[in-house]
């Protein structure tokens, strides 16, 4: 039965990301993404990543979906299909992904990985990833907010309105 | 059916990457590159979780997992605010036509 809900939830994955990939509108693309992320946060559950779902959750389907969602819409004709979400090079494009997918796929089954899952499968994650986060991690912790503060001034910055572009 | 194992959850996430490739190689959107983008970070998250929970059974990966998160929030963040400048000086965000620094 859980297997089941293995393969339901990565359809789910596989079929957003393939909206994104071959939908002619925008907005499509863009509802296909949160489809794609909705996955990913079950396939971390599936994982017992409870603190990771949660977090996908939150900040991608939450957050960066909306932000593309307004970008969408702020940004040209949504409406002309054929001008928001053109392609080039489809044709030859697939056989080169196609070939990439291969590769990866069959040199992944060429390495002897673990096949079943740790014992600590069920347990919480949260207080161990907090430990590590103030612990072993503290300076990429503190990096990182740092890089957080930079992107906050970076994008007022550069989205606010400029004297000479005010038309 | 039978049992999930870590080559499951490895399939799902080069088939990810595959399309997020074909998504950043093909669009002329700038936003829908940058959807391609978010896909290629979510698979290899995926890989990360995945040979966490398989491996050793330490948490590494999901901080690592957790800190790409972060990251593609910024990166989110900073490509749509450069996106809604280029529209504002172009007029359009099409990939391809925004050739400048060739000319």
């Amino acid at each position: 039965m859980i297997d089941v809900l293995f393969y339901f939830i990565a359809a789910v994955t596989v079929m957003g990301a393939l909206f994104v990939a071959f939908s002619g509108n925008i907005v499509h693309s863009a509802f296909g993404l949160m489809a794609s992320m909705l996955g990913v946060a079950g396939l971390y559950g599936y994982m017992s990543a409870d603190f990771l779902m949660i977090s996908q959750l939150v900040i991608y389907v939450g957050g960066i979906i909306i932000l593309v969602l307004f970008a969408v819409m702020f940004t040209g004709d949504i409406r002309n299909i054929n001008e928001s979400n053109k392609s080039i090079n489809l044709l030859w494009s697939i056989p080169f992904i196609s070939a990439i997918l291969g590769m990866i796929i069959a040199a992944e089954s060429k390495v002897g990985f673990t096949t079943s899952m740790t014992s600590l499968h069920n347990s919480p994650t949260t207080e161990k990833i907090g430990n590590a986060l103030l612990g072993k991690y503290i300076l990429p912790f503190e990096i990182i907010s740092l890089l957080l503060f930079a992107v906050l001034l970076g994008a007022v910055y550069v989205a606010r309105k400029h004297k000479e572009d005010v038309r | 059916m039978g049992v999930i194992t870590i080559y499951h959850f490895l399939t799902v996430a080069a088939i990810l990457f595959a399309l997020g490739i074909f998504v950043v190689s093909t669009r002329r959107n700038v936003i829908a590159i940058l959807m391609g983008i978010e896909l290629i970070l979510n698979a290899a998250n995926i890989n990360f979780v995945a040979f966490s929970r398989y491996g050793t059974g330490k948490i590494d990966g999901e901080i690592f997992a957790i800190f790409v998160i972060i990251l593609a929030a910024a990166e989110a963040v900073v490509g749509m605010s450069i996106v809604l400048m280029l529209f504002r000086r172009y007029s359009h965000i099409d990939a391809t036509n925004l050739d400048e620094l060739k000319q």
